[in-house]
């Protein structure tokens, strides 16, 4: 029970992170870290011992990725284009803000599968070997996602990528 | 120097700063002598710096009410929050109506027991299979005391389903009231987290009926009849990757 509580607690920050970045909407983000949360409370006993961080991204990505089936199913588009700009960093200053605001929106065009490895690996510092493990894919996949997702975004930054249209971006299957 | 040549993925690793110390010379010294490679390199570490930058601040909000975890781990079985009985009974009603009228499609060589054991399983489905504090009332390590209980309440033998096979494990089980008398739920998931639920009870009618699909909602699944016992197989997936499911849980429970 207290382990449970000093294992998990200091990495909801991190799991926030991660799902509002894929979901990009403050409550369906913290619904989605809840669920998760709820699971790992319940099924505690299944984890492997050590660093509980990549179980926990782990149990939070499948959530995601079948909350997104169950959208793409019911035919209802998750526009991963129309966050609500408040939803990111309140109190930096604006100019930064605005900054901030274009590295994630040219995160966003990102495929999902690519900008799935970009966080785990180069925001929430997982090992490559432990990206594998939560996106379930070998670890040559790991690298070659994060290989392409890093020269896109950079065409993106760079303003030489080809004009996507803008809210467009539809999350699919993120394997 | 080892002499080995610079991959890609040495470049990455040097970017994320997960290199051995020897390898990272031999890469910062090859990148010296390739002012391009070391604009593109430098560029990736910069990209890096601005998506922690922009996403540090969610991290560093408070944390909302609802994801207090002494408060979740203290109240584990708490009751299912309004919003969330909110949504199952929309989902009821979608599935009442939409489903209702669906099912009478695919099902209407059978009208009466099989449809209605199909609609019950969908409603057992939509009200549990989202609740992830309790959506089962005894456990699988329970399982042979959930089998014998089931079994004298539908006063039938009713035979737990095996799905390891098909990558489902079993979550446990409850038993469901419906307007045919109890039924038997069991709940099974898999390593994604994706739920099935099978629901069996004695038929009033349609002794024995072929197995039909059936879909409502944003479920479907599989109602069948054998030897007066029905079944339906209920869950998220296409119909078709259900259906070889539905199949091994007709064998299984023949062999009664």
């Amino acid at each position: 029970m207290n382990d449970m509580l000093r294992l998990i607690e200091p990495v909801i920050p991190a799991l926030r992170r991660y799902a509002r970045a894929l979901v990009r909407n403050r409550a369906a983000a913290d619904d989605l870290v809840q669920d998760c949360l709820e699971r790992a409370i319940s099924h505690w006993g299944q984890r492997r011992e050590g660093d509980p961080r990549p179980w926990l991204f782990t149990i939070l990505h499948n959530l995601a990725l079948s909350q997104f089936r169950r959208s793409a199913r019911r035919g209802k588009h998750i526009a991963i284009g129309e966050a609500n700009e408040n939803d990111f960093g309140q109190d930096a200053v604006q100019e930064q803000k605005l900054m901030y605001q274009d590295v994630l929106d040219k995160l966003a065009r990102l495929p999902d599968d690519q900008r799935a490895v970009l966080l785990l690996v180069a925001v929430e510092d997982l090992s490559y070997a432990d990206a594998a493990r939560v996106l379930d894919i070998p670890v040559g996949t790991v690298m070659s996602r994060l290989s392409r997702a890093r020269e896109k975004l950079q065409q993106e930054i760079e303003g030489t990528a080809d004009t996507v249209p803008k809210n467009v971006v539809q999350l699919r299957s993120m394997k | 120097m080892t002499n080995r040549p610079i991959t890609e993925d040495d470049l990455h690793a040097y970017v994320d700063g997960v290199l051995e110390p020897e390898r990272e010379a031999e890469v910062a010294a090859y990148l010296e002598g390739h002012p391009d490679m070391a604009r593109r390199v430098a560029a990736f570490s910069d990209q890096c710096d601005l998506l922690r930058k922009a996403l540090a601040p969610i991290a560093d909000e408070p944390l909302p009410p609802q994801l207090n975890l002494s408060r979740m781990i203290e109240r584990p079985r708490r009751h299912p929050s309004f919003l969330r009985w909110a949504v199952a009974a929309m989902l009821m009603l979608s599935i009442g109506g939409l489903g209702g009228w669906v099912m009478r499609g695919s099902l209407q060589a059978s009208p009466g027991g099989l449809a209605a054991l199909a609609q019950e399983a969908a409603y057992s489905y939509s009200v549990y299979a989202p609740d992830r504090v309790r959506p089962v009332e005894m456990r699988a390590s329970d399982s042979a005391q959930l089998v014998q209980w089931v079994s004298n309440r539908l006063k039938q033998p009713v035979k737990l389903p095996d799905l390891t096979g098909s990558g489902y494990r079993l979550m446990g089980g409850r038993l469901i009231a419906t307007s045919h008398g109890p039924a038997a739920m069991f709940m099974y998931d898999d390593d994604r987290g994706d739920r099935l639920v099978v629901l069996t009870r004695p038929m009033t009618s349609d002794q024995s009926a072929p197995m039909a699909p059936h879909s409502g909602g944003d479920v479907s699944g599989f109602a069948w009849a054998d030897g007066g016992m029905g079944y339906s197989l209920v869950g998220q997936a296409a119909a078709e990757a259900l259906r070889p499911i539905a199949n091994e849980v007709r064998k299984q429970a023949r062999t009664i």
